[in-house]
């Protein structure tokens, strides 16, 4: 029968035929937890009785939400991380390295791998192919511990993409667009397949953008064929040995196909308090900008940064809203200070802060007050999101967050360009 | 397999991870007992104060979407709720549930009232809406789920088997 990609790994995986709608046991290529996730499986691991790594160079634990540490209780959960790490010979990415999904991107994701992570992003790393997905704590004790893990294979919709994107607009809008199609839950326990000839062009820090946010549509993943383009990141990033080519075959079974021209997007905005509150950013002309965060796993890339700094370069950010910055990793930052992208961004007024997750969650660099608006790259605006429930948090992309910051008003970047 | 009784404590759709254990706390994450107090702060500041054991958390749609935090289900087991009741749930929450021995219920909320007395017999599928005399189904959790359910969830599951044997 022909096979979706999410099959069509798990078939590879297992040596076998499978089909959505199977339950399977499957080995994994690679399991992670970072610091506000890894204390818990650490403490799971060690309650289990286990003793043993299932393979030590593929479990990796990521000092990235709280990096550095804001707090002494989270620099502590840092020491039993790192004391694990030591004890048990697997990988460790300590403070200061970058967002763990930015790492497995640059690093460790293959097409065909079965990622899993316990972090609800971990569906980053579908953009290079990969079968990645998010899960608990204990989930990901025991995927340390055994190498394996079980899955519902999930049935898939496919996103069918032609057209290119008009000046302006980028990945972000395409995906909170289609989050506002079909919802917050418009694709919980299935997978969300991307293809089409507007795939063939699309970059790979598009792609991870997308893969990122079909979490944010309730998906186990957000996934992409490889090809062309992942073989050239994959070669970038120093590894060209990972490449192999993943597609679905003609004829797979889809739960529906969904299809967008990308011509016809706008700059796209995600309201308070859920991802699938959309509108246009020209909608919201008159909304009071605070804060505007440029980062994160979601849009802490250097394609990202580029973007804002072709907008703010020579100009200054509006009184009364200030700019942070938070390259996903530390090769982010290293490339944006070589181009000088650094400079650009701090002569705009703009405030760098150490890669890794920053003021996503809410724990540090950037909590909002009670009151106050922020124009945020990142995937989630839930109530409380970026550490007070008292204030409000909009997604768009890195232009419409560059065009924000000059403005103080959310602003749709095709007027500053 | 066991009735459940307790009082219902209504909540609307999409409660997030973040209202159930927001990231602000996460230096608590370490000391569950202290992060418990919290449980759903974000959505009803008085829940943790008010919730007795064996009650209910009923939510609408998309309950508990957002992140992968397993502390989300664990304070809510903590805080004595019996089981969680809801039109639909995210995957990893629903997951993450189940992994620690906490039922998840999938079935019309909506005939449900904040503060209604529920009798739900697990074995049969059925909800009794006590105050109201509402009758509920709730459909029957996917075997492999079923199957770590039994066990009080995956860890004790994979203490007593060894691996999966869920295929």
């Amino acid at each position: 029968m022909p096979k979706t990609i999410a099959e069509k790994i798990l078939c590879q995986k297992l040596g076998r035929d499978v089909s959505a709608g199977e339950i399977v046991v499957s080995p994994v290529d690679l399991a992670f937890a970072q610091d506000t996730t890894g204390p818990l499986t650490v403490r799971e691991y060690r309650g289990s009785g286990f003793k043993k790594l299932a393979n030590k160079y593929k479990t990796v634990l990521f000092l990235d939400h709280a990096a550095p540490s804001p707090q002494a209780q989270l620099a502590t959960d840092h020491i039993l991380l790192r004391d694990f790490a030591a004890e048990t010979g697997c990988v460790l990415s300590d403070v200061g390295r970058g967002v763990c999904h930015q790492i497995v991107a640059e690093q460790m994701a293959r097409p065909g791998d079965v990622i899993v992570g316990a972090d609800s992003h971990t569906v980053t790393a579908g953009a290079l192919g990969a079968f990645a997905t998010g899960m608990g704590s204990s989930d990901i004790a025991v995927a340390f511990a055994l190498g394996q893990t079980w899955f519902r294979v999930p049935e898939s919709i496919r996103i069918e993409l032609k057209g290119r994107f008009p000046p302006g607009v980028s990945a972000k809008d395409l995906i909170l667009h289609l989050i506002g199609k079909i919802g917050a839950d418009g694709a919980t326990y299935q997978a969300l397949e991307f293809g089409g000839k507007a795939v063939e062009t699309m970059s790979m820090p598009g792609r991870l953008t997308i893969a990122n946010m079909a979490v944010e549509a309730g998906a186990k993943l957000g996934i992409f064929p490889s090809d062309a383009i992942t073989e050239k990141y994959l070669k970038d990033m120093g590894r060209p040995q990972d490449y192999r080519p993943i597609t679905p075959d003609k004829g797979a079974s889809y739960e529906r196909t969904i299809e967008i021209d990308l011509a016809t997007l706008e700059p796209t905005v995600a309201r308070p308090h859920t991802v699938d509150n959309v509108t246009l950013a020209r909608e919201l002309s008159g909304v009071k900008i605070h804060q505007v965060f440029l980062g994160t796993c979601t849009n802490g890339r250097l394609e990202d940064l580029s973007i804002a700094v072709s907008i703010l370069r020579g100009n200054k950010c509006a009184p009364g809203t200030r700019l942070v910055v938070v390259p996903a990793s530390q090769r982010v930052l290293m490339e944006a200070l070589e181009i000088g992208y650094i400079t650009i961004l701090v002569e705009a007024g703009a405030l760098i802060a150490s890669p890794g997750c920053g003021a996503c969650l809410g724990l540090h660099q950037g909590v909002l007050g009670d009151g106050e608006a922020c124009l945020s790259t990142a995937n989630r605006n839930f109530k409380g999101r970026m550490g007070n429930p008292n204030s409000f948090v909009y997604l768009a992309s890195p232009a419409t967050a560059a065009a924000t910051a000059l403005t103080g008003y959310v602003a749709d970047p095709r007027e500053v360009l | 397999m066991a009735t459940l009784k307790g009082k219902a404590f209504k909540f609307g759709d999409s409660i997030s991870t973040d209202h159930i254990v927001p990231g602000r706390l996460a230096h608590l994450r370490s000391n569950l007992p202290e992060l418990a107090k919290h449980v759903l702060e974000d959505a009803d500041p008085t829940f943790a104060r008010r919730v007795q054991p064996g009650d209910f958390v009923v939510g609408g749609q998309n309950f508990g979407l957002g992140s992968s935090r397993e502390h989300a289900p664990l304070v809510i087991k903590m805080a004595g709720v019996s089981a969680v009741l809801a039109k639909s749930v995210a995957r990893i929450f629903f997951r993450n549930a189940i992994n620690r021995g906490l039922p998840v219920l999938i079935t019309d909320t909506d005939k449900i009232n904040d503060g209604d007395e529920l009798e739900v017999d697990l074995g049969a599928g059925s909800i009794k809406d006590l105050t109201n005399g509402a009758d509920l189904i709730f459909k029957p959790l996917p075997q492999a789920m079923q199957a770590l359910l039994d066990e009080g969830g995956l860890i004790p599951y994979i203490k007593k088997h060894g691996d999966f044997k869920l295929e």
